[in-house]
């Protein structure tokens, strides 16, 4: 499978991204610049974290705008699997590909650290190397990533399995302390409906080496080579 | 030529940190009478149309694109000519 990485102006986990997935996962990658107007050939995108336009007006907001970002979502409607990490997922909330909208951090400090995941839903295509109710380990490095929906939101996304990470305790409990950013449910990640497009807070790409104090982030993106060999063999199999 | 001046608030019930701290700074202050405050974004809009109504129009419409947030957000658009 081949993965685009998309490049806008101020994206600075770009390059982490990339090297996750060839040097670590050993995949096909492209670096897709913001300007970009056609996408061929990708079967995962991935919106890397940073700081797009210097977070002007809101995270997010006028890198949700980019020409290519018309592109993108015509690949999410047509099934294509996007990941936004942090800044990535942040954009994809401006760009209504994912519900709700990110508040500054409650503490009101920018949160650099390591936090501990619950996997709620490793039924998706990203999650399918772990167990449900798994603690994972990642850093995060973000100053808007207190997540917001209404109530009635809330309830449709619990509804439909749509909350895949919360921030839990090491021990897996849902807990206010282990919660560091003040988001509704202690909401990491959160996935669309249709189940192909995943945004979360947390940097997968920054923990995919023991040498970067743990692999769960490899864990994720080879969640993602699993499933797209398993709908390849499904396909084959199908047209026998 | 009009000037679209766009007051963007956090929609009641929206958690604010940035307006909490305010207020905390406010109580060290002494002013012990406050009770909430709200922090929000004021953007002047310079722009071209053919009348005022237009003008109101069109800022509006940008308010719900790109200058506020519908999911957390609210707007005001006051419209005059300058």
């Amino acid at each position: 499978m081949r993965f685009g990485v998309i490049v806008f102006p101020g994206s600075n986990c770009d390059q982490d991204v990339y090297y996750a997935l060839k040097e670590v996962l050993g995949q096909p990658v492209d670096y897709l610049w913001y300007a970009e107007t056609r996408l061929k050939g990708y079967d995962c995108l991935i919106l890397p974290g940073g700081f797009s336009y210097g977070d002007y007006l809101r995270p997010g907001a006028i890198a949700s705008l980019s020409p290519i970002m018309t592109a993108v979502k015509d690949f999410a409607l047509e099934g294509g699997l996007v990941l936004g990490i942090c800044n990535g997922f942040q954009i994809l909330l401006e760009a209504g590909l994912l519900p709700g909208a990110m508040l500054r951090n409650r503490c009101l400090q920018f949160r650099c650290q390591d936090v501990y995941l619950k996997v709620e839903n490793n039924t998706t295509p990203f999650t399918g190397r772990f167990a449900r109710g798994q603690v994972l380990r990642m850093p995060i490095a973000h100053n808007e990533g207190n997540y917001y929906v209404d109530p009635a939101t809330l309830g449709r996304l619990k509804e439909k399995n749509q909350i895949v990470f919360r921030y839990s305790n090491p021990e897996g409990e849902i807990t206010p302390a282990a919660n560091p950013n003040g988001s509704v449910d202690n909401i990491a990640g959160v996935i669309n409906e249709e189940g192909n497009i995943l945004g979360l807070m947390p940097h997968p790409e920054r923990c995919v080496e023991e040498l970067l104090s743990g692999t769960d982030g490899r864990e994720l993106f080879a969640s993602i080579v699993d499933w797209w060999a398993q709908q390849g063999l499904r396909g084959l199999s199908n047209s026998f | 030529m009009y000037l679209a001046r766009v007051h963007v608030t956090l929609k009641t019930g929206v958690m604010d940190p940035q307006g909490e701290a305010v207020k905390q700074g406010l109580l060290t202050l002494g002013y012990q009478g406050v009770k909430e405050v709200r922090v929000g974004k004021y953007l002047e809009v310079r722009l071209e149309a053919p009348d005022e109504e237009e003008a109101r129009h069109r800022a509006e419409e940008m308010c719900r694109r790109l200058l506020a947030n519908p999911v957390l957000e609210d707007y005001i658009v006051e419209v005059a000519e300058g």
